[in-house]
């Protein structure tokens, strides 16, 4: 193939990539398998790491394989696999279409610090169990929350209005897909996000990838060393700057003829821009060039990240201790603990394996993942838990447990469903409808799958009151959910901060046969 | 006016999810074309379809019922996420024995939904409904969105005095409701008058304004079956209206029908093992002469197959 042809082919696979993952992000219909999801996800760099730590299955080879073709080809992942990256391509190309002359790059100093301080703030804790900036700076997790709280709503608003123009004809083979509940704060920091990854790209072509992305500058050292690498062929170069121009990570300093290969994605729009072929993607000559700097730079940081980490984990700590759910009135709910989906074991294991990337919030069918803002405490932002006031588990349903791709939440067998205790239901009698009014309610009994809430006798007669036991309760929320009162729930799921195994409600007997020759009783 | 003809003339076209309050109120069809002398037929003995067969034909068959190019809306149990040996749904064979009826009767078109309590998609699945339905050519419906649903008034409730409720109820010439027999934790059973908690959307407000009295203020609505078919054939007895296992499920092969919702409620509690005057709900409703709590003064039907 011809080395002008690169650029098309990087182009068709970043394709292949971007649009199956996106869609499985806001796939709402819930169309595609779990296992095929996560086959989409194999080889995204973040989870695939991060599955490897919990479980070593699977999922072990998509990172491997990204190390060897980085190893190999450079930071073609960033180029190709990585939505984010895609994503900027894509707006990078309509800057250029709305700017009236051509988009042109120049080549900008790498900035070492920065792009390393980051990295080491990421990868660092992670080791302590916080996973703060890797949720908050992870590519792929990054995009996941853009396609949920952007391209989500832009499909579920089409979706609505096909389903309303068919209901017209009293076809109803489409359904409105209601959006549960609209979390503000963490909708503020995507949006945020998004808006600084779109002026960089905007501006600066893929900035982000080139200084703040941790997988980038990690890729980025091992490209370093890469067999094949974008290479400048001084007998050829006119030093003309063309391919600067047209360098979206503006690491080509044509004046001295180098690239910073460390911040080059393989992107080969290079190699088309040179009028004399000056420029080729070639297996690696025996110079290459030395970065003393790196080292100072390093140790400098180690310092001032474990300090940071320190006065952050107070931060956190503090935080989790006054969780407040709701506003004042009788009986306020308080919550100690958030609840985390039933196959993430504890809130620890979940909070240090969860990026946040939204692909089970997005296909919980009942919408009860939702993203926290405080509720795991400052360190687990964003991350999904379990909101009853915008729905609750469904007793056999396992779907955020199949799609994890992080392994925050490992699969778990429907039977073992049914047992996992994520929190257990707490009752405020002085709330509920059946004291306060003196009328029959039960909506929680109601809604118990296992019956840990069932209704015994009340002071008055012919009333009966909820009363949960606790050894039955899997703290699905189905109760808090359905209960009725407002503004406080007279039933609450208080989190299991370490996940536990309920009792299976075995204590009744199966009941008899009816004699089917009685005779009618009226 | 109905509301698609109100959106069209004030050129409206907006995505699902918007509301408009309040258009129906008086659309609602008159049903009340019953030519025979039982007041209530009792079965037991057959399966849930053999069984429908023959006690629809004591009420004159479904024709007396659906007329030639109605449309009929049916309203069964679809509450819950469980297979139909749960007896927490209505049986998937006599709701699709109820559709084929309804065709052979000349409906145009027979739709069924439910607002369910679990993930609605699980429960059209899981209970058989969805497939008996379209096996037998009807149309399943979703029920789990706002935007289906109409503000109504009903004058004579005590408690419950507006509800929104699904736009196929009001539009539909013909409304069967068909609720299964069970227990139920805090009005102690399930029945036909209960079941039409799955008509509305915001049964919150039942739970937390004297759910007995809202559960009878909303048979006064206007708009009511035409029949009621309660499915006796697997019974819940305890750890209702959900279930914890197939334990706690008897099978009583019964079915009670009548136009009368009070009446057939009576009778299914009665065959539970209740006193109807032991349940809030049908003591109410027949103190607001809603319907005959006394069977009694009833003309019966008994079959045993
Ligand atoms: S008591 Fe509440 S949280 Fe516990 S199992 Fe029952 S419905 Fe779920
Ligand atoms: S749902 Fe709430 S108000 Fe109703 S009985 Fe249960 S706890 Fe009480």
């Amino acid at each position: 193939m011809r080395q002008s042809n690169f650029r098309l082919l990087r182009i068709i696979i970043s394709i292949l990539f971007f649009i199956p993952t996106t869609y499985i992000l806001i796939d709402f219909y819930g169309l595609v398998p779990g296992d095929v999801k996560k086959w989409i996800l194999f080889l995204q760099f973040t989870p695939s790491v991060l599955n490897f730590i919990t479980i070593g299955t699977l999922s072990i080879t998509g990172f491997i394989i990204i190390l060897a073709l980085t190893f190999l080809f450079g930071r073609v992942y960033c180029s190709s696999v990585c939505p984010l990256g895609v994503l900027q391509d894509i707006i990078n190309y309509f800057s250029k279409k709305i700017k009236k002359r051509k988009k042109k790059f120049i080549f900008v100093k790498e900035n070492k610090l920065l792009r390393y301080s980051l990295l080491a703030l990421t990868i660092i804790p992670i080791f302590f169990g916080i996973n703060t900036f890797l949720v908050l700076l992870d590519p792929y997790s990054l995009y996941g929350r853009i396609a949920g709280n952007f391209a989500l709503p832009i499909l579920a608003f089409s979706n609505n209005g096909v389903a309303y123009i068919l209901e017209q004809f009293n076809n109803y083979s489409v359904y409105p897909h209601d959006i549960q509940k609209f979390n503000i704060v963490p909708f503020a920091i995507v949006f945020s996000f998004f808006g600084l990854i779109a002026y960089l790209s905007f501006k600066h072509g893929r900035l982000y990838c080139n200084t703040i992305c941790p997988v980038g500058t990690l890729l980025g050292i091992i490209s370093k060393y890469s067999l094949f690498k974008i290479r400048i062929k001084e007998e050829e170069c006119l030093s003309c700057g063309a391919c600067a121009r047209d360098c979206k990570a503006e690491c080509i300093d044509s004046r001295t003829k180098i690239i910073d290969t460390s911040r080059c994605i393989a992107c080969f729009d290079c190699i088309p821009s040179c009028p004399t072929e000056g420029i080729t993607f070639s297996l690696k000559s025996s110079a290459s060039s030395s970065d003393d700097s790196i080292n100072n730079s390093k140790r400098n940081f180690l310092t001032k990240t474990s300090i940071y980490l320190l006065s952050l984990s107070a931060i956190g700590a503090s935080v989790q201790k006054k969780i407040k759910i709701t506003k004042p009135s009788t009986i306020p709910v308080f919550k100690e603990n958030a609840v985390s989906p039933p196959g993430s074991f504890s809130l620890d294991k979940f909070n240090g394996k969860c990026t946040a990337c939204h692909l089970c919030v997005t296909a919980c069918p009942t919408q009860v993942l939702q993203p926290s803002f405080l509720e795991y405490g400052f360190t687990g932002m964003l991350q999904p838990h379990l909101d009853n006031s915008a729905g609750y588990c469904n007793f056999d349903c396992t779907i955020c447990s199949d799609v994890c791709p992080t392994g925050a939440i490992i699969p778990i067998t429907r039977n073992d469903k049914h047992l996992a205790q994520i929190g257990i239901a707490k009752f405020i009698k002085e709330n509920c409808v059946v004291h306060t009014q003196k009328t029959d309610c039960g909506a929680c009994s109601e809604h118990c799958p296992t019956k840990a809430v069932h209704m015994i006798p009340y002071e008055v007669k012919g009333l009966v009151i909820p009363e949960v036991r606790e050894e039955y309760c899997i703290g699905c929320g189905a109760c808090e959910f359905a209960c009725p009162t407002i503004p406080y729930k007279s039933i609450y799921i208080e989190g299991n901060s370490i996940h536990k195994t309920a009792k299976k409600n075995v204590e009744e007997k199966k009941l008899e046969k009816v004699n089917m020759d009685e005779d009618f009783p009226f | 006016m109905k509301r698609r003809d109100f959106l069209k003339s004030t050129g409206i076209i907006a995505g699902a999810g918007v509301v408009i309050p309040g258009v129906y109120g008086s659309v609602y069809a008159k049903t009340s074309y019953i030519n025979n002398s039982f007041d209530l037929v009792a079965i037991k003995g057959g399966e849930p379809d053999a069984m429908f067969d023959e006690s629809i034909k004591q009420l004159g068959g479904m024709s007396s019922f659906v007329k030639k190019n109605q449309t009929v809306v049916i309203k069964p149990n679809i509450g819950w996420d469980a297979s139909p040996e749960r007896g927490a749904n209505t049986h998937p064979k006599l709701v699709k024995r109820v559709i084929e009826q309804c065709y052979n009767a000349g409906a145009k078109e027979v739709y069924v939904f439910d607002h369910t309590c679990d993930d609605w998609r699980k429960c059209y699945t899981n209970s058989g409904i969805e497939k008996a339905v379209s096996d037998a050519k009807g149309k399943m419906v979703p029920g789990n969105s706002e935007s289906y649903y109409q503000d109504v008034e009903i004058k004579a409730g005590k408690s419950l005095k507006k509800a929104k409720v699904h736009e196929l109820i009001l539009q539909s010439d013909v409304f069967i409701n068909i609720p299964i027999l069970k227990n139920h934790g805090s009005t102690k059973v399930s029945l036909s008058m209960k079941n039409l908690m799955g008509a509305v959307w915001d049964r919150r407000f039942w739970h937390s304004n004297d759910l007995s009295q809202c559960i009878a203020d909303y048979a006064a609505f206007n708009k009511k079956p035409s029949l009621n078919i309660v499915d006796g054939y697997y019974v819940m007895k305890r750890n209702g209206p959900r279930g914890v296992s197939v334990d706690d499920v008897v099978l009583m092969k019964s079915q009670i029908l009548s136009t009368d919702i009070v009446s057939a409620d009576s009778a299914s509690a009665k065959i539970f093992g209740v006193e109807p005057s032991d349940i809030s709900h049908i003591k109410i409703a027949n103190s607001m002469g809603l319907g005959k709590m006394d069977l009694n003064s009833l003309n019966i039907k008994r079959i045993t197959l």
